[in-house]
């Protein structure tokens, strides 16, 4: 059991989470995950560690209400358990000095993305962090991605707030004016994608930590195979950072939607139990 | 004498009542339903309580096997389930569990001239009786001798070295890398074969005698070998983390939507409850045909699944006959009762893809048993040009598991043999000082018991090493709990 901290909604639907879970806050690097149950009947699933803090003995997630399990962690109140965390997961992402590192996150991976932007900093490299969201209003963790970054670019849909588009724009942008050394990308299996693309013709050495179905995190299951330059790996040992030039990314989808239907009926019927508990409470 | 024995060989053997198969195929709930102790007398009366008691030397583990059946004779269950306890702490689970026809039962005189006595039936029996009458004992630990050891693993292996270790005044910590404690037999053996609850009571005896248990730990990322004897001031480790990583067939269409590992499906359906989905979150897919390549307990235990969960057509792919499959007789037959269809001397070459990239079929090839190899088993040889395909949406691949490199490729000096598994001498010591290992995670896929007899050396090595005494764990009983 570990016991929520804090939960905030930071934007509608993306929520940031510090956890009390001291020995992984001890062990954990920048580009790990874990594996959370919110409670005992609940799915394993895995969330990026985006922040710790080693004196307080707490970690940070940033997760978007997706389906019943974000849904679970995100009716967390401070001082609630959570049934299970597990972690650190995962190959550490490979910080050293490359140069000029292009950063860039969308949805989750704005919160994810922080930690690898301050080792990469602290690495000497310099540091372009690029943001991206539908609207302005869906934009968090300004700051302190401000504060790392050498370059700090936000690009939204609808153009309400900095640059109008995607990371994938700017990505062309960028890598035509200046030379890029290495480019990391963390968000939605689309967005990763979408970049990934966006710098292949580039010759740019392109990182992504990939988003696979995981059940237990640690090589026992095969659920998280992902075809690797033709080669089958499993995401939660072998990876999460993969090359993202080299993904079969249309696996990746294919084995992403596998449970579409369950998880519109799981989704359904936990929010219907909900209203049910609801209606009665009104009741009594 | 003469009378008496001839009245004994002439009591059959005693059926287990089961559910009915048309039923309990639909049902997760167990299959045999256990003695009743009228029974259970009457087939303990078919033992001829031999002096030189072959069935012992069939047991890896050496249960005490006429005294406890002598026991049972007299009515005296309980005390018959603690003579198994002597040399097996899990006999309600060795009972359901292990392969009798090749070990103890096999080597029972009667075997060779009708049928063996119902040892495993026996055994779960008593283990049952003496639990569901609330009369499991705690045993007298010896005074606490400060020192304090780390299981790695809580699958059959680490639960007796933990349990060994613990009446013998070791302080003793279980790490767990999931949120249950049991390995295989929570997160592989299906309810409908062994209880969840009888594993839970296991482990929660192992508690009450004060085995600390810390789930949510993967050694070798939260915490090292080193950390733990260096750091955190185990005198010792046992390594016990099953062998645990999937092998796939590595034919084309492997990795398409509706193909599992055994483990994923298994672990999805037990540990996980996706059997009550949505009542828990974790969703399972639920094929109308579904087959599962393998013809060892994990297939069979797969496939049963499966048909479980609603398929209308449960197959086992299998490349040799029935006569080779490693699975236990019982559980083939069971499965063959259930309606489970068998596709043997078929060989999978490839699964095939829909156009949204899930299984809709898989193409097979026909086998005929060829010359025997040096171990005497005949090789499958394909059919030339016996390609069929058969039909499914779901593909379960059941051919075994390879050591997980998580943990022991975290520590540099731990020899392993070719395959990755650990090598260990005899009694479980490892190439490092301190750290000890058995298991599946030394042998590669075995048996339960065989993890719990390799659990028992190493335990006993442990002490020797750290105390420099020659005892085994006490056995007398304090108090009831
Ligand atoms: C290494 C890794 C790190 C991740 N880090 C984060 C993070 O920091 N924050 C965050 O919000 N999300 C993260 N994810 C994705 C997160 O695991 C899923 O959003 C979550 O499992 C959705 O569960 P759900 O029940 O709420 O939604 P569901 O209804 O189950 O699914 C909604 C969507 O999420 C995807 N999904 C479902 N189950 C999984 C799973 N087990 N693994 C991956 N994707 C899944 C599905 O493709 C689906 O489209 C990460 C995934 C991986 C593999
Ligand atoms: C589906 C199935 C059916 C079977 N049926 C039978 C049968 O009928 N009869 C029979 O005798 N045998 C059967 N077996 C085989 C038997 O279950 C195994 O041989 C036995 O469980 C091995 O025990 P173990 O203690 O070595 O490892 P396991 O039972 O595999 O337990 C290992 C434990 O270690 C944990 N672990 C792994 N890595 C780490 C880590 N880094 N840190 C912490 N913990 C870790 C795992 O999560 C697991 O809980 C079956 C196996 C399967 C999979
Ligand atoms: S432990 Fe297994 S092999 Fe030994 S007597 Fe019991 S059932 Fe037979
Ligand atoms: S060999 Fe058979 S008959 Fe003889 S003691 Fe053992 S179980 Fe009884
Ligand atoms: S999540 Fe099970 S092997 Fe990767």
């Amino acid at each position: 059991m570990n016991r929520v901290v804090e939960r905030t909604e930071l934007v509608p639907n993306v929520h940031k989470m510090v956890i009390e879970a001291p020995l992984l806050a001890q062990k954990v690097k920048p580009g790990q995950f874990m594996i959370i149950m919110a409670d005992e009947k609940g799915e394993r699933i895995p969330i990026s560690i985006g922040d710790w803090d080693q004196k307080a003995g707490t970690v940070t997630i940033f997760f978007l209400e997706a389906g019943v399990s974000t849904m679970k962690l995100a009716q967390k109140k401070a001082g609630d358990n959570l049934h299970a965390v597990v972690g650190p997961l995962g190959h550490p992402a490979k910080i050293r000095k490359y140069g000029t590192v292009l950063l860039g996150g969308g949805c989750y991976g704005i919160g994810g993305i922080t930690s690898i932007a301050k080792a990469m900093k602290a690495a000497g490299n310099k540091v372009i962090v690029i943001i991206e969201a539908r609207s302005k209003y869906l934009l968090y963790n300004q700051e302190p991605l401000r504060l790392i970054a050498d370059e700090y670019i936000e690009t939204t849909s609808d153009g309400s707030s900095g640059i109008r588009g995607k990371v994938q724009d700017v990505v062309q942008f960028i890598t035509n004016q200046e030379k890029v050394d290495l480019a990391y990308f963390i968000g939605c299996t689309f967005m990763m994608m979408n970049c990934s693309n966006a710098t292949k013709g580039k010759h740019l050495r392109t990182l992504v930590s990939l988003n696979a179905l995981m059940l237990d995190g640690t090589g026992m299951c095969g659920v998280c195979r992902v075809n690797v330059g033709g080669q089958t790996k499993f995401a939660c040992v072998d990876g999460p950072e993969f090359d993202g030039h080299q993904i079969d990314w249309l696996q990746v989808f294919q084995r992403k939607s596998m449970y579409l239907q369950e998880e519109m009926l799981a989704y359904q019927y936990h929010t219907c139990r909900a209203l049910t508990a609801q209606k009665k409470e009104e009741r009594d | 004498m003469e009378e008496a024995h001839a009245e004994r060989t002439k009591t059959p053997r005693q059926k287990m009542p089961e559910q009915h198969p048309m039923v309990r195929a639909r049902n997760f709930d167990e299959v045999p339903m256990g003695y009743t102790p009228d029974v259970a007398q009457l087939e303990a009366g078919r033992c001829l309580q031999c002096k030189k008691p072959s069935c012992m030397e069939g047991c890896p583990v050496g249960v005490k096997i006429p005294e406890f059946i002598k026991l049972i004779k007299e009515g005296d269950f309980v005390a018959a389930a603690r003579k198994i306890k002597e040399t097996n702490s899990l006999p309600a689970v060795c009972g359901r569990v292990c392969p009798q026809e090749v070990q103890c039962e096999r080597s029972c005189i009667l075997s060779k001239k009708g049928e063996a006595v119902a040892i495993g039936h026996l055994e779960r029996f008593c283990a049952d009786f003496e639990r569901d009458t609330h009369q499991i004992c705690l045993p007298v630990k010896a005074p606490p001798n400060g020192k304090k050891v780390a299981v790695i693993g809580s699958g059959p292996a680490g639960l007796t070295v933990a349990g060994d270790l613990i009446l013998l005044g070791y302080k003793v910590t279980i790490f767990e890398a999931l949120h249950k404690a049991g390995g295989v037999l929570v997160y592989g053996i299906p309810e409908f074969r062994l209880p969840k609850e009888i594993v839970d009571s296991e482990v929660k005896y192992l508690e009450s005698l004060g085995v600390e248990l810390r789930l949510n730990m993967v050694i070798g990322a939260i915490r090292t070998i080193k950390e733990l004897l260096e750091v955190d001031g185990y005198d010792a480790v046992f390594i016990g983390v099953g062998a645990g990583t999937p092998q796939f067939l590595k034919i084309p269409g492997e990795d398409l939507c509706g193909v599992y590992s055994a483990n994923e499906y298994l672990t999805r359906a037990n540990l996980l409850k996706s059997y009550q989905f949505p009542r828990y979150d974790t969703p399972i897919a639920k094929g109308r045909s579904v087959a599962v390549v393998g013809g060892g307990n994990v297939a069979m235990d797969s496939v049963r699944t499966a048909l479980r969960l609603g398929a209308d057509n449960a197959f086992i792919v299998y490349r040799r006959s029935i006569d080779e499959m490693p699975a236990r007789r019982e559980e083939i037959h069971h499965a063959q009762q259930e309606g489970i269809q068998f596709k043997i001397l078929t060989n999978p070459e490839e699964v095939i893809g829909d156009e949204r990239g899930w299984a809709k079929a898989i193409k097979c090839i026909r086998m005929e048993l060829g010359e025997p190899d040096a171990k005497g088993r005949r090789k499958p040889v394909p059919v030339k040009g016996s390609w069929f395909d058969l039909p499914v949406d779901l593909v379960v691949i059941a051919i075994g598991t390879n050591a997980n490199p998580l943990l022991t490729g975290s520590i540099p000096d731990l020899k392993l043999n070719e395959s990755g598994y650990i090598q260990t001498d005899e009694d479980g010591r490892t190439s490092l000082p301190r750290v000890y290992a058995g298991g599946d995670i030394v042998t590669g896929s075995a048996t339960v018991i065989l993890a719990m007899g390799a659990g028992r050396k190493a335990a006993n090595a442990i002490h020797r090493d750290l105390s420099g005494k020659d005892e085994h764990p006490p056995e007398a009983c304090s108090a009831t709990m």
